[in-house]
């Protein structure tokens, strides 16, 4: 909780400070993406939470960490066509949470394969808020 | 927008921002990618698989495939409208025109597929190391540029 609230703070600075305009239309941190989904939701990013939706399937097959891996600061595999994929997590892969664009697409497929349906604001906030927390 | 008990109103406007820029930024990826069509394939599809080589498959296939990636083998592969209708026109503008539509589109149930690999014992393509027929990668280290030689094939334990 504290250190959802340090992100979304560290969020408003960065965008206010480098911008000088009330919005910034160019890269996002993964800071930024997480006060954008908290913003959404109807309560704060709860991390614990996050790793709890990761781990677990959700009446499917997979879960995110079937291919993402347990533990996402290492490589994960696909399932299906075993081709690596490369750590999710932003402490151990820099690209990662970059661009809402791109990470929209990729929650709306992997979130219809594994929870068979699109995922809500509180939910991204809740993963991103733990994939935030982990370091290598 | 409600009930953010305990967030700031400047986090808020700053959040409502970021999810503001969406359409414009989805309008700016259409710019140099538009230009190389291989390379829009290479990012949206070689994400989860090796980008196979358009000529591995024939025309016919590609439309099939392009038209219902929201199903793709068992996976949601969904693309925005302006992508799916530059990787149609591109997948099928570069297959294999004369060649015959494998079952179920897939080229690893091609006849010149299984011809090729027929030497391999079947046990191969269950190793975890290869984990499937369709992971090129495992033992062919140029899949990704397209280079199937068999010079560059190494078949992993």
């Amino acid at each position: 909780m504290i250190k959802s609230r340090i992100a979304l703070a560290a969020a408003a600075s960065t965008v206010l400070a480098s911008s000088g305009a009330a919005c910034r239309a160019e890269a996002a941190t993964p800071a930024d993406l997480l006060a954008g989904y908290a913003a959404h939701s109807a309560r704060a990013p709860d991390a614990e939470q996050g790793r709890s939706f990761f781990a677990t399937p959700h009446g499917r097959d997979w879960s995110c960490a079937t291919c993402h891996g347990a533990n996402p600061v290492a490589e994960g595999r696909h399932a299906a066509t075993g081709k690596p994929i490369l750590p999710l997590a932003p402490g151990a892969n820099p690209t990662r949470f970059m661009d809402l664009d791109k990470a929209e697409k990729w929650f709306r497929r992997n979130c219809r394969d594994v929870v068979g349906r699109t995922c809500t604001d509180a939910e991204k906030a809740d993963v991103l808020a733990w994939l935030i927390t982990l370091k290598p | 927008m409600i009930m953010n008990a305990g967030i700031p109103d400047v986090v808020l406007t700053v959040a409502a921002c970021l999810f503001a820029v969406g359409p414009a930024r989805a309008g700016a990826a259409q710019g140099p990618a538009a230009a190389d069509p291989a390379a829009t394939y290479r990012q949206e599809c070689g994400a989860c698989h090796v980008a196979f080589a358009p000529r591995l498959l024939p025309p016919a296939s590609w439309n099939a495939l392009t038209a219902n990636l929201p199903q793709h083998f068992g996976t949601d592969a969904s693309v925005d409208p302006v992508i799916q209708k530059r990787l149609a026109d591109w997948l099928a503008s570069q297959g294999a025109a004369g060649r015959a539509r494998p079952q179920g589109d897939r080229i690893t149930l091609s006849p010149w597929f299984r011809h090729e690999h027929s030497e391999l014992p079947a046990g191969v393509w269950f190793r975890q190391s290869v984990k499937s027929a369709s992971n090129c990668g495992a033992c062919h280290q140029g899949a990704d540029s397209g280079v199937f030689d068999e010079h560059d094939v190494r078949i992993p334990r």
